[in-house]
């Protein structure tokens, strides 16, 4: 069991939980993730580090109610135990030296900030795209100007309610113009991670990307996150999930991550008719 | 009895005791255990046909050698728990190697009944007394002796090393990845021929015995070799990771939607309860049509779970032929009874996706057997043209495994160029605090080897902490 030691709610459906495994804070980095199973007939979800500590042993992740895992997680409280959290899991992002742009889309601004600041620790530049639908959505804004500075940070909304309207391949074309990027990292809805990726390439920036398929054990022996890298398999869980971004084969990603899409909708129907049936 | 000068002579005639299971029309359909085991009766009946060899060949062809006369001999006296304790000697996990050893190439392959008729049924025989584990003696224990090794995985390997680790008196940690113990017994062995309630008695005897798990512990990433010998304080690591990542069948279209390698397959409807979904999470694809790529034992559960979960076509598609299937006979047959079909000499070209992304079939080869190959065995070689596509809305993957990644992770010791680990046949690798035995040694093989790995570097382990 693994105890919650603090519950923070970003937005209507967007939370951080802290947590208590200090042997998982130890060894956590940038990039990697763990595997969660809320309770003893639950399913096991990826969620990528948000923040950990190894001096009080706690590590944190943050996630967006999408379906009954997300929606039931959402209930815990801060005193109140996971069942199973597994990590960390998957490479530590790496990056080579020099000046970096690092893109975070909606909940991927969760994985995005450890990156920026691991990348700030070894002696990155650092500039960060923070990308949302809606000013609302947007995630870790204080977090992301404390550690860079103000002309660092560009932030789109979809629908223009803050920052700059429009999506987050703007500002990228515009730094990208400027040179003043020389690698990108990008995490987010696959959408956006393609696009960002199409932008890199034109004006020929290495471009890497946290890839999100559905994991069923995390640790290599399913293949369930299969992801096809320049023609070849690869498993997010083990040999990712970071990968070079113009390699990935998107619409193979895309039609894997909606495998499942009527038994999730089932799963989270029967959980909210049987939570109303209980409220009666 | 009939009796020669006083000793014990079997009717020569007698046959084999058949097995006790569920109408297969019935059973196929949910995942209660097919074989039901031998009734007292017939375990009595059975251990009469033993013909008390005095150079009994199916010792010789038992993995660690478990003295069979001996314990048939303890059964014909109904002395069950003396039996049980003859076992015990050699091996510890009885209930469940009874259930899964592929006899027909091991004990009973061997059994000198066999030639003329059917052998005795060595495995039915040894699950039976397993069954009644309360009948065993208590293990003798001997005193703390204060020193502390890891094993890392919980699979049989991985348990029956830690079992006799602290027995001999060793303060023993289990580490494993998952959120429950057993390995393969747990997440690819299906309930209807390997009861979870089985596996869970042998690790609860285990905790018993002092040993202790920690799940949810993926080594090699929380805590390296030089970790846990070092500020962890371990004075020894037993490493049984398995050999559980999926071999590629390298074909266009294996990516797409419901293709499958079977670990996947598997592991969601044992592991995680997929057949119950949704009172549990994990979700799993009921299809009308499955294919399974493989012939082995994996290929097997894989092919009568999808019968399970509804299949109306359920195939065993395999490049060669029935008779060249290393799955253990017995599950060949319980799957034939269930009603699957076997397709023999195909093999994959490409997965088609259909309408919705899919797969909806997939491209075979035909194949003819032509010239022995290196293994002995006929080399499946295409026939030109002869080219078939099946119908599909599920396919599954079967056709192997590779070395668990995390060995390398582990580090500290040597690896060979295919990420297993070197070890001598104590189970040494090439650090004097580092043992390694099982699938990760020796690439997939079976339960018995893996649990005679284990048992043989827990004695290695302890000599040589004991000299020092």
């Amino acid at each position: 069991m693994y105890k919650i030691l603090e519950k923070t709610q970003f937005s209507e459906k967007v939370f951080k939980f802290r947590i208590e495994a200090p042997q998982m804070a130890k060894h956590a980095h940038a990039g990697q993730f763990l595997m969660v199973r809320a309770n003893e007939t639950g399913e096991r979800v990826p969620f990528t580090f948000a923040d950990w500590n190894p001096e009080e042993g706690w590590v944190e992740f943050i996630f967006m109610v999408v379906g009954k895992t997300t929606k039931m997680l959402s209930g815990y409280e801060p005193g109140d135990s996971i069942e199973d959290v597994t990590g960390p899991l998957g490479q530590p992002t790496v990056m080579a030296p020099g000046t970096t742009c690092v893109i975070g889309g909606g909940v991927g601004l969760a994985i995005a900030y450890p990156v920026a600041r691991t990348l700030v620790k070894t002696g990155h530049e650092v500039h960060a795209i923070m990308g949302a639908r809606t000013k609302d959505l947007l995630l870790l804004e204080d977090q992301f100007r404390e550690l860079l500075p103000d002309d660092h940070i560009h932030i789109t909304t979809d629908d223009g309610s803050y920052g700059e309207k429009g999506v987050v391949t703007v500002p990228l074309e515009r730094l990208l113009q400027a040179k003043a990027v020389d690698e990108v990292f990008c995490v987010g809805p696959v959408p956006m991670m393609k696009f960002s990726t199409l932008t890199a390439e034109k004006y020929n920036t290495p471009i890497t990307a946290s890839l999100n398929p559905i994991m069923v054990d995390g640790t290599g022996m399913c293949g369930c996150c299969r992801v096809e890298i320049d023609g070849e398999t690869k498993f997010a869980c083990v040999d990712g999930p970071d990968f070079d971004a113009t390699k990935v084969d998107w619409n193979d990603l895309r039609a894997r991550q909606a495998a499942y899409r009527t038994e999730e909708g089932q799963s989270l129907k029967a959980y909210e008719e049987a939570m109303c049936a209980c409220h009666r | 009895m009939p009796q020669v000068n006083g000793r014990f002579a079997p009717d020569m005639k007698s046959p084999r005791t058949p097995d006790n299971e569920e109408q297969a029309d019935e059973r196929a359909h949910d995942f209660r255990p097919v074989d039901k085991g031998f009734t007292k009766e017939m375990a009595l009946a059975e251990a009469e046909r033993c013909m008390d060899c005095k150079k009994p060949l199916c010792v010789e062809g038992c993995p660690v050698n478990i003295k069979i006369p001996q314990f048939i001999e303890k059964i014909r006296a109904q002395d069950f728990g003396a039996a049980l304790d003859v076992i015990h000697e050699d091996s510890m996990l009885p209930a469940i190697c009874g259930r899964v050893c592929p006899q027909e190439s091991q004990c009973e392959g061997r059994c000198i009944r066999g030639k003329k008729s059917e052998p005795v049924a060595i495995g039915q025989l040894e699950r039976f007394l397993g069954d009644q584990p309360e009948l065993a003696s208590r293990p003798q224990m001997r005193p703390a002796n204060g020193k502390k090794v890891a094993v890392i995985g919980s699979g049989p390997s991985g348990i029956t090393c830690a079992g006799e680790l602290a027995r001999n008196g060793f303060d023993v940690t289990v580490f494993e990845a998952f959120f429950t113990g057993g390995g393969v017994l747990v997440y690819g062995i299906p309930e209807f021929r390997l009861p979870k309630a089985v596996v869970k008695r042998e690790i609860d005897g285990l905790k018993e015995l002092g040993v202790k798990f920690e799940f949810n512990s993926v080594m090699g990433n929380l805590a390296n070799a030089e970790e846990l010998l070092g500020e962890k304080g371990f004075d020894a690591i037993y490493v049984a990771t398995g050999a559980g990542l999926p071999k590629f069948l390298n074909i266009p279209g294996e990516n797409l939607p419901n293709v499958f390698f079977a670990n996947e397959y598997l592991t969601r409807v044992n592991l995680m309860k997929a057949n119950e979904f949704p009172k549990y999470d994990t979700p799993t694809k009921h299809a009308k049509q499955v294919v399974v790529f493989g012939g082995g034992n994996v290929a097997m559960d894989a092919v009568r779970t999808a019968k399970r979960l509804g299949a109306e076509r359920a195939i065993i598609a395999y490049r060669r032929t029935e008779a060249e299937m290393p799955a253990r006979r017995a599950e060949l047959h319980h799957a034939k009874a269930e009603g699957v079909e076997v397709m023999p000499l195909v093999s994959p070209l490409e997965f088609i996706a259909g309408e919705d992304g899919s797969v909806c079939a997939v491209k075979v080869q035909k194949m003819e057997l032509g010239a022995p190959d290196a293994s002995g065995r006929r080399r499946p070689v295409p026939i030109e043209g002869a080219i078939e596509e099946i119908p599909c809305d599920v396919a599954i993957s079967a056709i192997g495994t590779n070395a668990n990644p995390f060995a390398k992770k582990i580090g500290g010791m040597d690896l060979n160029k295919w990420g297993y680990i070197v070890a001598d046949e104590n189970g040494r690798t090439s650090n004097p605090r580092i043992w390694a035995g099982g699938d990760i040694v020796t690439g997939a093989a079976t339960v018995i080897l893996a649990m005679g790995a284990g048992k043989t570097a827990a004695a290695s382990i302890t000599e040589t902490l004991a000299a020092g």
